[in-house]
């Protein structure tokens, strides 16, 4: 068993008791909550006659069903419209504070935590959605949730878990031109598996993760789920204090920032602290990777061969086989040249201002193909607006793409954004399953933002370290 | 019963009623609850969305399936094959079970994930062998208002003259019999212990 890690101190420290069925009742620090998954855990208080017991550790916004295009009330899609209207019912009167569009501050629900200062070190955060582990990014311990655990949030501000094990994930090395973040998760789950966390909590650490801006942190923390891992996280440093510093929550309490640092330090993985696993990865080998399948776990260097089947593990093979057959690839060629439809630079793992500008950087000045559809739909309606004022914009419109306004979008077409037919898109998002995208028959390939940039101005999947503009991070 | 100020959660120590028979193996979510119909915003409506599939074709006409007979419309246990609710995590399936009016399953062997979920909602899904449960499955086929009782302590399924052994997994027996099942309770019960976390959390 782990020993004084971060995971290991914030558990402790959130144990309520252990329950009578052998799992840890933990206190939860903040309760994110959206119009998708909550709906029914607030009716299920109401059969229960029960209160929302902490509505100030309760932060709510509106990402998934929000049409990124015409946003006015109400929306044309009926379903999405009564989503919309249950989740301002049950806010208003369980008195939660409801980041609505008409805030300014509204966005994915895991980009906006960050951004207001509330993902804080050491803070348990739970969210009825699985890309929750973003938040890790902080070193908070964050996870995804069930309905019925959304329920007992509400309920008590508290949730039973099983304890789960401590796997280190080491990243040495520099980043080439071209790689990023994005490029050390997909090849963390290209070589664990998407199962390969299964039962466990990631930590990423070394100097690669130590050199990453926040942003870049929060892209990986938030795949871990892709990688079977419910929660991972970074220990917090001087980089995650500066921008906590910088957010309005600790502008308005500064008193608050000298007082919790102390706590922050505390909580960071002993120097000795054991742990039940260690991975390691050179940074330094790594290319920009595209992913050739169905699963996050089906990734490749843009230079290197799309894998044989047989050469893959045994019980690995059969889904290769129909990845294959579905993406329409072929063992042995690159993903270099593969023709898409659609260019994506969007979601919670890839669309926020850093990635808005790399990929603006690549897009300058060229033309996205008249058979492409390109569009960028920034994490939230704060980054949007800084975006803006910087001349993001005017930047990728000019090159054609559309601008939309902040939202899931088609990270799971669950709004209008979605695939048509058989459509293969360039995605920054972070799940290419069969039908994720609004379309059984659409293709997704993911990869980071710069080379989705790149896929929509060439108009097929592009090494963006042939473009002169390709950046390092 | 574990009393707490506000809810009890109660002792799931027998269920009885009429049963139902869905025949087949690896009924997953999907066929269960299809997905366009988890665009809602409570699980209420969703019971009459039970196997919508497999009960209505594309112009809504009613197909031959056994929750559109008459005969078992009041049937609260559901008696199924190998491998029940597979596929996805959604708790939308046993929910809308649940609300169509389902107490309680009786099959060969369950998804882990459906399992847990309909655990949470003080579920049972007791299992037994192959030729038990198909022999369980004919008999309420012929005698549809025959009274079946699951007795979950001592692991049996009396129906008719017959009485039969069945299985329930040992953590979902202690938490369904001492009435522990239902973890929003069990919590509340420790508001004390709650606040004092809360209380020691430095950045409360
Ligand atoms: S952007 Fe995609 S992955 Fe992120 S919360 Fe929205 S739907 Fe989920």
């Amino acid at each position: 068993m782990s020993e004084g890690t971060l995971y290991d101190k914030v558990w402790e420290n959130h144990k309520v008791t252990t329950l009578p069925n052998g799992q840890d009742q933990l206190f939860v620090g903040l309760h994110l909550i959206h119009e998708v998954t909550s709906p029914q855990a607030f009716g299920m208080l109401q059969e229960r006659d029960l209160e929302v017991a902490r509505p100030d550790l309760t932060l709510a916004t509106v990402d998934h069903i929000v049409p990124t295009a015409d946003q006015s009330r109400p929306y044309s899609d009926d379903a999405a419209e009564r989503m919309m209207s249950e989740l301002e019912e049950n806010v208003r009167d369980a008195d939660i504070n409801f980041l609505s569009p008409d805030t300014g501050d509204q966005g994915i629900v895991h980009v906006i935590g960050p951004e207001q200062g509330l993902t804080q070190p050491g803070k348990t955060i739970v969210c009825g959605d699985s890309h929750t582990s973003t938040h890790g990014a902080f070193g908070a311990l964050a996870f995804g949730i069930g309905t019925s655990q959304i329920r007992d949030v509400l309920a008590t501000q508290t949730i039973a878990m099983d304890k789960q094990k401590v796997r280190k994930i080491e990243v040495t090395g520099e980043l080439q031109e071209g790689v990023e973040a994005k490029d050390i998760i997909l090849e963390t789950i290209r070589r664990l598996g998407t199962e390969g966390g299964v039962g466990y909590v990631y930590e990423y650490a070394g100097e690669t993760i130590e050199n990453l801006g926040m942003e870049g942190r929060m892209s990986i923390c938030n795949m871990s789920i892709e990688g079977g891992a419910r929660a991972g996280y970074v220990n917090p440093d001087e980089t995650t204090y500066e921008w906590l510093e910088e957010t309005d929550y600790f502008q308005d309490n500064p008193e608050k920032f000298e007082e919790l640092k102390p706590y922050w330090e505390s909580i960071r993985s002993d120097d000795d602290a054991e742990y039940d696993d260690v991975v390691q990865i050179d940074a330094d080998e790594l290319e920009p990777t595209v992913t050739w399948g169905t699963t996050p776990g089906q990734g490749v260097g843009i230079t290197d061969p799309i894998p044989e089947p047989e050469s893959l593990p045994e019980e690995k093979q059969e889904t290769a086989k129909r990845a294959q057959e579905h993406m329409r690839v072929e063992p042995g060629d690159t993903m270099e040249g593969y023709d898409i439809d659609v260019a994506f630079l969007g979601s919670c793992t890839n669309a926020r201002l850093p990635d808005l500008r790399r990929g603006a950087e690549i897009v300058k000045g060229r033309e996205v193909p008249d058979d492409v559809r390109a569009f960028v739909v920034p994490g939230s309606q704060r980054v949007q607006k800084a975006a803006e004022e910087e001349g993001l914009k005017e930047v990728f419109e000019e090159a054609g793409f559309d601008w939309r306004n902040a939202g899931c979008s088609m990270c799971l077409g669950m709004n209008e954004d979605q695939l048509e037919g058989d459509e293969a898109c360039a995605s920054s998002s972070n799940r290419n399953f069969i039908g994720r995208q609004g379309s059984k028959d659409g293709r997704t390939v993911l990869m980071n933002p710069q080379m989705v940039a790149a896929a929509a101005v060439t108009g097929e999947v592009t090494d963006v370290r042939e473009m002169e503009e390709v950046i390092s991070v | 019963m574990t009393d707490t100020d506000e809810v009890e959660i109660p002792e799931v120590e027998e269920v009885s009623g009429t049963g139902i028979p869905i025949r087949g193996n690896d009924i997953d979510t999907d066929q269960i609850i299809p997905a366009r119909f988890m665009k809602v915003v409570t699980f209420d409506g969703l019971g009459e969305f039970s196997f919508f599939d497999l009960r209505f074709d594309e112009d809504d006409n009613e197909k031959d399936h056994p929750m559109n007979e008459e005969r078992f419309q009041d049937a609260n246990i559901m008696v199924v094959n190998n491998n029940f609710g597979c596929g996805s995590s959604r708790e939308h399936a046993p929910q809308a079970l649940m609300r169509w009016g389902i107490d309680a399953f009786i099959g060969e062997s369950f998804a882990e994930i459906f399992a847990g979920n309909c655990l949470a909602l003080g579920m049972p899904t007791i299992t037994a062998d192959q030729e038990t449960v198909e022999a369980i499955q004919d008999y309420i086929d012929k005698y549809p208002d025959t009274e079946i009782d699951i007795d979950i302590a001592e692991e049996t399924v009396t129906y008719g003259d017959t009485t039969v052994e069945v299985t329930v997994n040992e953590g979902q027996r202690k938490a369904l019999v001492d009435g522990i099942w239902d973890t929003t309770a069990l919590m509340k019960a420790n508001q004390q212990a709650i606040d004092e976390t809360a209380d020691e959390l430095a950045y409360l």
